[in-house]
Parts: structure tokens; C-alpha cells; sequence
């Protein structure tokens, strides 16, 4: 019983340690509770927090962001040439910060794991104080995110994410998407694809075996099928299958004779590769030429593939080489900085940041439900796009979309696609009931 | 019952254990891990260590797999969330219960098989679920994008018992605590101390002493007509049992269940986890999880700017080039620091961390060796290269 | 039935880059007793010595052009590479022979890095556990990796085959179907049988040479061999090279067929340990018969006949096969006992 006299007093000693403990948590976070909303900030500057793969397959193209992100910073805060600040319809950007503040950043690895990505943007919010998370390179990554800032109160600029659910299914009122999505790169390909192959066609899809991809795989098959194309098939494949030879073959028997390739990023730089490879580019079906579409392209992926994405076509959000003013004023401050032509999604992270930098501006707080009011059915034009605006009930950018093209002559490693088509707002736009979700009232956190 | 058949200094590491979970929040805050996110990642892959070092740790049998139990407790939780209750307990027991019937099934087909054979088993286990739950399993596990809570789930416990979450996505709490920030890191941290216990308790007892003798040969305790098998399978369910909890408390701080926590590389983490803090030992997983983690976050959040900034005392050109070499290790560049780190102490410190202090305590104090911590795993010997 | 030819073909060509990097892989285990996880980072360093070899072939001259500008208003580089300023055709036939060039060079390449590390590192983990070894090989693997990403970056590179070599062979032609349907890509097939030359090799160097007999010998019983007073450690630091020749010959060949990035290596890494175990720990022959028999049956889950009747059953076949070999033969296909077990 000996032993047990000195557990109950160590016991004892344990218990006011507990107690201790437990009393120290108020101390932390009684300054949150005080604040009106999450991470206000008090002193001369505000955080953004920017979340972008650093590791991973998606790491060159969450550098790119990070460089954008890093411009936009300058630029807001009134360093550089200003870029497109100086082709901005909104004037309500001076060059010196923000509401008076000037902009920090914070940056974070998302791993491109939603897991990873929610970790990163918890440390940027619950540490950092960011006020507004932004960044990323795949849809799960953002819908992710987009629902962990919904909770904490802060405002999510989506990155680069193209499925249909970021601003349909899943989508939040304090998130916020730039870049298009699945729907209306099918709508936009559509009239290309009919005016260069006709309407008598068949199509086998390749589709990576994802939310995304089965998005992208939806929208394509709905528009080409309104053209009266035909579905041979639509198979899935794994993500990261690396070799994509067993999948392409059954596609040289099928007796269809135009490839989609649903698959972004290294896994569309391998498919692409070995269908290349089986000769598809150059075969002949039911006495027409074979042909391959991806719908959507990535430049900076895109050169992973080398010749093989020549002729080949598919949609884009912003291209390099486009010769508006928004967009030159862009390429210029982004290539003198780096030396290389930013790629979209450094275009559509730079226009995010700048936008939410705006709209904070404009509204004269950082307040989630302030700025989103700011942001809703904002009509802009001077970012590279043309006249955009941002839907206010599904939290969308509408503006114009590229169709392009693997250049057959490229005069550099950049210059790898080209413009075939502009495909105006008109021809993409559907209504926001159409992919379903909710919003939700706005979270101010606090 | 004896006082739980653990003497003195068990019971001082237990308690030292315990406060300096609960200061958790004051300890760490120097070194910049003193938020919310980061302590409750601490607490729970400490759990998820703690449970893999008593397979691992006492019995030898590498598991290639363990982060498949991680998800299906993740899943377990969340659909707990969304069919009963946003109350965590009832979340993190069936988490647990389902992560060992799931660990059940696993481990008696791939006991069958000792060695690396056993490892490529529960490896392909662990990938045939994360494949499946990536791609055909979407249904239950909402793929890539990850299960999610929705505002429209019945919640049938909730509903029963009249309580409202109004128009605004629910998330977990306690009787009213809500189960985010340092509530959430405390409720990991009570049940990172309950685990400890466990695991002492565990490995003090004569069931613990029987794990190490199947580890130490496995022939031998057959030759003595005794079958190990039962043994290695509990020991299995058990650590099985951990991950689950650890899983559902993940999706407890955090509703959302992603497939990537069952991928290889998830297990192979906390496989590095264990060895980095010292496999066998007590605390060491809790510690080599801890540094994983802090890694993961703080390291990869250092870019040039920080970089700047911290070189910004010496002149401009020795600046540069120390914020160009720095940066290939930071940010970016954290898993060569991670890959190195691994490299170094397992070449250096074969016993992980834990060896690591015991040298540098043994350095001021002589001690008889098999002190406290040590958890009575032999010594490995020492061997340093050139 | 020529759907069926087609899928075989294809996993001959996986199966051969499958049995390359088992072959290695099932070698080190069997002599050195090492689990080497940073046997995919050999594979992946030899195709980025292919990639290297290309950047050094195409290394260009740069001249700035004062009268163009580019986008962003610097002056447009004109670029040519030195080979093709200094050699003419040759120089550019040089280009785009980079990948069997590649071969030569990268055999005393990786025979080097082979070596460095095995004298280096390897050697001190011998009678270490298992769990030591595959967490020291796995930093190292990572470690390599990060240092490849950080010179060529995360995005794949293309690097492609020769243009003789870029076209197909129709076998459909050949066994009197219509043609056009049964055609394999050359540099494919020409995979396939560069594989099944180095697997001859390597058999036939450890068959009928004395240092083989003697490596056979070590891998049967090491310490008697030790006792016969033969430098069994010289040897194996040799084997060790032989095996990151092997899987980085298996690299650069793949280069064509798969654009590298810095990641693949470990995207190899845990099928190939499949491949190995499915063969049976230590058996050469096992890693090669594993090898074409779970790239085959690969291509054959993919087949959307067979995913009709089992959705998913492409993303695990390989698993599948696994647990299913692993419980029917403990030892794999063709494993000894006693080898990997402890």
C-alpha cells in the first residue's frame, strides 16, 4: 500500500497540472473571441496566405503561382511597373496596400493532398493570422480548402481548380473562383470541334478515375453528343498510371475516331505520349483523320509532352501570347522579373489576389461577408479576359474562353500552343441552378 | 489489482508525460508550434505511433498497411458525423471498433507470412484500399474531393434529441464545446494520455513480455508448443485499434476524410515516425511523430522573405548566398531535409531519438542502464561508419 | 482475339521494365541482404542521365537578336546548339540519337554511382536490421530525388525516341489480319528486347563467369564462402554496381515511353518490391518470370471487357495477384526458405 501512497499523491500533483492546462487555453484564444471577425487586423499590415503545391507533380506549376502571387504583392503595395493594376477597369487600388495597410504574405505547402493542403491553410490562419487563403492545383485540393476557410471565417480565392463541384456541388460563400471549370470547356469546344471534324464522329474518352475527371468527362460527352458526335466508350484510368499503352490499344480496334483525353497534368502528358505513339495522330478511320482533343490544356504541362501536343486541341483559361493591354502589361512585368512568360495559373492566381485586394478596397474592411459583398456581381475587364463578372450566386468569374491549339512551329519552348477561338461569355454561360449546391450565409469567423 | 503493476518511475514518466501534453499549448509556442492545428496533429499521429510501436516496437512485424486503418477510422467518424451525431465520443468509439475489425481481417490473412513477406501483404492491402476508395468507392468515400460534412445530413442522435445546427455547416463538439482550436487539441490530448497509458500498461505486462519473446525468435516460442500467432494478432488489432482512433480524431478536429491518409506513403510515414523517435522505446514514436509533423508545417512554410529576414544581420552578398543555399532545405526543399534527417540519425543513432538522449543523459548521469523510457528494448549496438 | 495480341504486347514492354528493376532489386537482396528502397532512385537517375546527356548534347548558343523582342520587351534569343554549329548534320544526328547514346555513357555512370554508394553507405547496413535499411535507403532515395527536382524541376521532360525509330511494326500484316490493326510502336518493342538481352546478360555473366559462381556461391552461403578465404566484400561492392547498371539502363530506355520526372522512381519503387516478393525474395529467375507475368495481367485488367464484370479491378490487380501468390506459395513463385523471413 506503500506504492500506492506515493501514486495518489503524484496523482494529486497530476490533477493540478490538469487543471493548469486546462486553464491556459483561455488565455490564447480570448483575443480571437474579442475580435469581430477572424483575424482582423490591428496593425499596419495584413496577411495573405498562399497555398500552393510545392511538392508533388504539381510543383513547377505552384511555383509559377507563388511568382504571381509574389508580383501581386509588389504591385498592390506599389512596387514594379504595376502591371495589370494599370489596365484594371477598377481604379480603387492606389499602390499603397491595402484599407492603409500594406500586404504580407505567407506561403504553404499543399502537398496537392487535401490533407496537407487543410493543415497548411490551418497554420496560416490559427498562426499566421491570414485573412484570406488562396492557391492550388486540383479541384480536391480546393474544395477541400474552400470548405475549412468557410468554417474558420476567412475568405478562399480559389486557384487553379477546374472541376464544375468548387462553384457548383461543393461550393461555399466565402469562396471565390477565377478560373472556368469543366462546363464550359465544353461548351466552348464544341463549336471549334464541329467546325474542324464535323458532326459525324465517334468518340472514345480516356478519363482519369476522379471527381474531376468524371466532371470534365460529363461536360464534353453532353456538348459533343448535342452535336450528334457519337460515345464509343468512356473508360476510366487510374490516377498516376504512368504507362497508358493498355489503355490506348483498345482505342486503335474501337472504331472511333476521335480520342478525349480527360486527364490534366502528368497523367495528360503520358496518355498524350503513348497515343502519340500508337500513331493515333496520324491514323485514318471510317475514312477520316484520327484525331485527339484535351480538353483542358496546361502550357506548362503541355511541354512536358514536347511535339506531341501539336495539332492537338483543347481549352484554356489565359494564354501568354493573348494581345489585349491587361494581358501584355502582364506578360511584360511577369518576364522581366523572371525571364520566362507566366502561365495561367500564375494569370489566374495573379488576378485573385489582385481582385480580393480590390474588393477589400472597395468594401473598406477585410470582413469575409463585407468583401463578398464587394465581389458579388463585380464587373471587371483590364485582367487578361476580357469583360468579366462574378456571379453572385454561385461565387463564378463568367468571362470568355480560349480555345487552342498545339502550335505546329514553335519559335520557343513557351510558345507552345495557339489561339484558334475566343469563345465568347455568351456561348459558356448556364444558370446556377443547373450544378446544384448551396452557398450558405457567410462566415465572419470572429 | 496491484497499482497497475507499474512501479515508481513508470508512473513519473507517465505523469511528466501528461503535463507536458497539457502545456502543450505554452511549451511549443517558442519554437513556433503553439497552434491549435499543429498541437492536435502532434496528439494524434502520436496515437497513430503509439499504436504501431506495439506491433512494430515489441514484436518485430514491420506493417507496410497501417494507414489504411488511419482512413477507415477517418470514414467511420465522419459517417458517424453525418448518420448520428456531431458529439466526437460516439465518432471516435466506432472509429476505433471499426478500425479493429478492419485490422481484424487484415492481420489474420497476412500473419500467415513473417518477414518482408508479411510487409508487401499489408502493403498491398493498404493500396488495393486506396485505390478503391479513390476511384470506385466514391460513393461512400467521396473520392478524391474527400467526405464531407453537408448541411442536409440527418444526423438521426441530434435530431432525436432536438438539437438544431440551423442553416450553417455543423461541426463536431462535446455537450457544447466545439471540438476545433484548443478544446479539439485537448480532447486529443486526454486521449494521447489515456493511450500512453495503455501502451505502458501494455508493455509491462506479462502480454507485452510475450510480444518481445516473438520478436526475439519466434521459433523457439514455437518449439515450445506455444502458437505465437494469437498473440501477434492481438497485438496487430490493438495497434489497429490506435489508428482507427487516431483516424477519428482526425475527422473530429477536422470533418473531412481524404483517401491519401491510406496511401504507402502514409504508412511509410509512421513507420519513420517510430524508428526516428526509437522503435520499442515508450515515447520515442510520440517524439518522432512530433518532429514529423513540426517539419511538415514549419519547414515548408520558410520562403525567401523569412529567409531574408533571418540573414538580414550579415552584409548583402553573404546574404544572398546564405538565403540561396538555405532555401534548397526549407520550404520547397523540406523533404531533402526530412530524407537527410532520416539518413543521419539512422546511420548515427541507430535507437532513434530516444538513444540520442539517453547518450547525452548518460553523458552527465550514471545510471544503470534500462532507466525509464527505455521501454527495455535491447540496446542495438552501435556501429559507425569509417 | 487481336485485342487480346494487342494487350499482351503491351505488358511484354511493362513487364520488361518491371523485370529490369526487379532484377536488381531481387540481386542485392539475395547477396547483400540489403532491402534497398533506393532502387527506384536508380531508375529514375538513369533516365535523368539520359535527360542530362540531351542538355549536354543541346547545350545552345545563345544570340540576342536587338531588332525582335519578346513578349515581355528583352531582346529575342536566337538559340542553336553548339553540336549542330560545330558538327553540322552530324551534330544534329548526334541530337537525336541522344537516348541509345545515353546507354554508353550511363553504364560507367552508374556503375559509379553504384559503387559510391555501396562503398559509401551500404556497406555499414549489411548486418543491420531490415527496418535500418529500408529507412536509411528510403532518405537516401528522397534526398536523391530532391536534388534532381531541384536541378530539373517537378515537370516531366520529353525525350523522344529517334525518329527512325518512332513508327510501328504492323503484326497484323504479318499473321494475315487486316492491316493496321495489330501495330506495335517500334521503340516498344525494341524495349522489350533490349530488356530480354540484359536480363541474358546478366544471367549468362552470373552463370558462366567465376566471379559469378562465386557470387552464386556468397548468395548461398556467405559465411563458408567468406571462410574460403575469397574477398566476398570486393565482389559484392561489383554486384552492387552491376544492379544500378541494370535499373538504370532500364531508365534511360524508358525515357521515350515515359517522360521522367524526379518522381519516378518512387512511383517504381513499390511495384517493383511487389515484383520481387511475387518472385520470390532473392530468385532471378522469379523477379523475371514476376516481372512479365504481372505486366501482362496489368494490361489485361485494363481491358474494358474485364472492368466491366469488376469495376476497379486495374487500380489493384497487381495487389490482388500479390496477396493472392503470397498465400498460395509463402515464398513467392520461386522463393527459398529462409531468405527474408526474419
Amino acid at each position: 500500500m506503500s506504492k500506492f501512497t506515493i501514486n495518489r499523491r503524484s496523482l494529486l500533483k497530476g490533477t493540478a497540472a490538469v487543471g493548469v492546462g486546462l486553464a491556459t487555453p483561455t488565455i490564447f484564444s480570448s483575443k480571437s473571441w474579442a475580435a469581430g471577425y477572424t483575424n482582423e487586423p490591428k496593425g499596419g499590415t495584413v496577411t495573405f496566405g498562399f497555398n500552393v503545391p510545392q511538392t508533388g507533380a504539381y510543383a513547377d506549376e505552384g511555383a509559377d503561382e507563388l511568382r504571381a502571387y509574389e508580383l501581386a504583392v509588389e504591385h498592390i503595395n506599389g512596387g514594379g511597373d504595376g502591371g495589370m493594376l494599370n489596365t484594371f477597369s477598377s481604379k480603387a487600388l492606389k499602390g499603397d496596400g491595402v484599407n492603409g495597410k500594406k500586404v504580407v504574405f505567407v506561403t504553404g505547402d499543399t502537398q496537392t493532398k487535401s490533407d496537407a493542403a487543410r493543415a497548411s491553410a490551418k497554420r496560416m490562419i490559427e498562426k499566421d493570422g491570414a485573412v484570406m487563403i488562396t492557391g492550388g492545383s486540383s479541384s480536391g485540393v480546393a474544395i477541400a480548402v474552400q470548405g475549412l476557410c468557410q468554417d474558420a471565417g476567412v475568405i478562399f480565392m480559389a486557384g487553379l481548380t477546374h472541376s464544375n463541384d468548387t462553384t457548383g456541388k461543393d461550393k461555399r460563400a466565402n469562396g471565390f473562383r477565377h478560373f472556368f471549370n469543366t462546363e464550359m470547356s465544353g461548351a466552348a469546344l464544341a463549336p471549334v470541334l464541329k467546325n474542324a471534324f464535323g458532326t459525324d464522329r465517334t468518340a472514345y474518352h480516356l478519363t482519369a478515375d476522379y471527381t474531376w475527371g468524371w466532371s470534365q468527362e460529363g461536360s464534353i460527352k453532353k456538348y459533343t453528343e448535342q452535336l450528334g458526335w457519337k460515345t464509343a466508350a468512356a473508360v476510366r484510368t487510374p490516377l498516376g498510371a504512368g504507362d497508358f499503352s493498355q489503355y490506348i490499344t483498345p482505342v486503335l480496334n474501337s472504331g472511333a475516331d476521335v480520342l478525349v483525353l480527360n486527364h490534366y497534368g502528368r497523367d495528360m502528358v503520358n496518355s498524350l505520349t503513348a497515343a502519340v505513339q500508337f500513331g493515333l495522330r496520324d491514323k485514318q478511320v471510317n475514312g477520316k483523320d484520327f484525331a485527339i482533343v484535351v480538353p483542358l490544356y496546361s502550357r506548362l504541362m503541355a511541354q512536358g509532352a514536347g511535339e506531341n501536343v501539336k495539332g492537338i486541341f483543347g481549352s484554356t483559361n489565359w494564354h501568354w501570347s493573348l494581345q489585349d493591354e491587361g494581358s501584355k502589361a502582364f506578360v511584360k512585368s511577369f518576364g522581366q522579373k523572371y525571364g520566362f512568360p507566366p502561365s495561367q495559373a500564375a494569370h489566374t492566381c495573379y488576378c485573385q489576389a489582385l481582385l480580393y485586394a480590390d474588393a477589400c478596397q472597395r468594401a473598406g474592411t477585410f470582413m469575409p461577408s463585407g468583401v463578398g459583398a464587394a465581389l458579388e456581381g463585380f464587373k471587371f475587364d483590364g485582367l487578361g479576359n476580357g469583360p468579366t463578372e462574378y456571379r453572385a450566386e454561385d461565387h463564378q468569374c463568367f468571362k470568355d474562353v480560349l480555345v487552342v491549339k498545339g502550335k505546329e512551329n514553335p519559335t520557343s519552348k513557351f510558345d507552345v500552343l495557339e489561339v484558334v477561338e475566343v469563345t465568347p461569355r455568351s456561348q459558356v454561360e448556364y444558370p446556377a441552378s443547373m450544378l446544384g449546391g448551396e452557398l450558405g450565409p457567410y462566415n465572419n469567423g470572429g | 489489482m496491484r497499482f497497475m503493476g507499474m512501479n515508481k518511475q513508470d508512473w513519473i514518466l507517465f505523469i511528466g508525460f501528461s503535463v507536458v501534453t497539457l502545456l502543450g499549448p505554452i511549451i511549443f509556442s517558442p519554437i513556433g508550434a503553439g497552434y491549435p492545428d499543429l498541437l492536435q496533429k502532434f496528439a494524434i499521429y502520436g496515437i497513430f505511433a503509439l499504436g504501431f510501436n506495439i506491433l512494430f516496437g515489441l514484436t518485430g512485424y514491420l506493417s507496410f498497411g497501417h494507414a489504411a486503418f488511419l482512413g477507415v477510422g477517418s470514414y467511420t467518424a465522419v459517417w458517424t458525423f453525418k448518420l448520428l451525431s456531431m458529439n466526437p465520443i460516439p465518432a471516435i468509439i466506432f472509429a476505433t471498433i471499426i478500425g479493429g475489425l478492419f485490422s481484424a481481417a487484415i492481420g489474420f490473412i497476412s500473419l500467415r507470412r513473417t518477414g518482408i513477406y508479411f510487409s508487401i501483404l499489408t502493403l498491398a492491402f493498404a493500396q488495393m484500399s486506396y485505390n478503391l476508395a479513390y476511384s470506385v468507392l466514391t460513393p461512400i468515400t467521396n473520392g478524391e474531393t474527400g467526405l464531407q460534412l453537408t448541411q442536409d445530413d440527418p444526423r438521426a442522435l441530434d435530431v432525436a434529441l432536438g438539437r438544431d445546427y440551423g442553416a450553417v455547416l455543423p461541426s463536431s463538439d462535446l455537450f457544447g464545446i466545439d471540438m476545433t482550436g484548443y478544446p479539439g487539441f485537448y480532447f486529443c490530448g486526454v486521449m494521447l494520455i489515456i493511450c500512453f497509458f495503455i501502451s505502458l500498461r501494455i508493455f509491462r505486462s506479462p502480454f507485452g513480455m510475450m510480444l518481445r519473446a516473438v520478436k526475439s525468435n519466434q521459433n523457439r516460442m514455437n518449439y515450445t508448443g506455444l502458437n505465437t500467432r494469437p498473440y501477434a494478432l492481438t497485438a496487430f488489432i490493438i495497434s489497429g485499434m490506435y489508428a482507427g482512433l487516431a483516424g477519428g480524431l482526425l475527422a473530429v478536429t477536422d470533418p473531412l476524410a481524404g483517401a491519401e491518409r491510406m496511401q504507402w506513403t502514409a504508412s511509410g510515414e509512421v513507420v519513420l515516425m517510430t524508428i526516428l523517435g526509437g522503435a520499442g522505446t515508450l515515447l520515442g514514436p510520440v517524439i518522432g511523430a512530433g518532429v514529423i509533423k513540426y517539419f511538415e508545417n514549419i519547414f515548408s512554410a520558410f520562403n525567401d522573405n523569412i529567409l531574408e529576414q533571418a540573414f538580414s544581420f550579415l552584409p548583402e552578398t553573404l546574404q544572398h548566398i546564405m538565403v540561396q543555399v538555405s532555401s534548397l532545405f526549407v520550404g520547397e526543399g523540406w523533404h531533402l531535409t526530412l530524407g537527410a534527417l532520416f539518413m543521419l540519425i539512422v546511420i548515427f543513432l541507430p535507437g532513434g531519438l530516444m538513444e540520442g538522449m539517453r547518450r547525452i543523459r548518460n553523458l552527465f548521469v550514471s545510471k544503470p542502464p534500462g532507466g525509464t523510457g527505455s521501454g527495455g528494448s535491447a540496446d542495438t549496438p552501435v556501429q559507425n561508419p569509417a | 482475339m487481336d485485342a487480346i495480341l494487342l494487350q499482351i504486347l503491351n505488358g511484354l514492354d511493362k513487364g520488361g521494365a518491371y523485370a529490369l528493376i526487379a532484377l536488381g532489386l531481387t540481386i542485392i537482396f539475395g547477396t547483400l541482404g540489403v532491402v534497398n528502397f533506393a532502387h527506384g532512385a536508380l531508375f529514375m537517375l538513369g533516365a535523368f542521365c539520359a535527360v542530362s546527356i540531351k542538355a549536354v548534347l543541346g547545350l545552345e548558343k545563345v544570340t540576342l537578336d536587338p531588332t525582335q523582342t519578346t513578349a515581355w520587351g528583352t531582346p529575342l534569343e536566337i538559340r542553336q546548339p553548339y553540336v549542330e554549329a560545330w558538327f553540322g548534320d552530324l551534330g544534329a544526328t548526334l541530337l537525336e540519337y541522344s537516348v541509345p547514346v545515353s546507354i554508353l555513357i550511363a553504364i560507367p555512370v552508374m556503375l559509379l554511382i553504384g559503387i559510391i554508394m555501396e562503398r559509401g553507405l551500404i556497406r555499414y547496413f549489411y548486418k543491420r536490421p531490415h527496418a535500418e535499411q529500408i529507412l536509411v535507403t528510403f532518405g537516401l532515395a528522397i534526398v536523391l530525388q530532391e536534388i534532381v527536382k531541384s536541378i530539373f524541376g517537378a515537370n516531366p521532360i520529353p525525350q523522344p525516341a529517334p525518329d527512325s525509330m518512332q513508327g510501328m511494326v504492323d503484326f497484323g500484316a504479318f499473321l494475315g489480319h487486316e492491316a493496321g490493326n495489330v501495330v506495335y510502336p517500334i521503340w516498344r518493342m525494341t524495349y522489350f528486347l533490349f530488356s530480354l538481352g540484359v536480363i541474358g546478360l546478366v544471367f549468362a555473366f552470373l552463370q558462366f563467369t567465376t566471379f559469378g559462381m562465386v557470387v552464386r556461391a556468397g548468395m548461398a552461403d556467405r559465411e563458408t564462402v567468406g571462410l574460403l578465404g575469397i574477398d566476398i566484400d570486393r565482389r559484392f561492392t561489383i554486384v552492387f554496381g552491376i544492379a544500378a547498371i541494370v535499373a538504370g539502363l532500364a531508365g534511360v530506355m524508358y525515357t521515350p515511353i515515359l517522360s521522367p520526372d524526379y518522381h519516378m522512381g518512387m512511383d517504381f519503387l513499390v511495384l517493383s518490391f511487389v515484383v520481387v516478393v511475387v518472385g520470390g525474395m532473392g530468385s532471378l529467375g522469379g523477379a523475371v518470370l514476376a516481372g512479365f507475368m504481372l505486366g501482362i495481367l496489368q494490361s489485361f485488367a485494363s481491358m474494358n471487357e474485364v472492368k466491366e464484370i469488376i469495376p476497379g479491378i486495374d487500380q489493384i490487380i497487381i495487389y490482388l495477384i500479390a496477396v493472392v501468390i503470397l498465400l498460395v506459395r509463402p515464398r513467392g513463385l520461386m522463393g527459398r526458405k529462409g531468405v527474408m523471413e526474419g
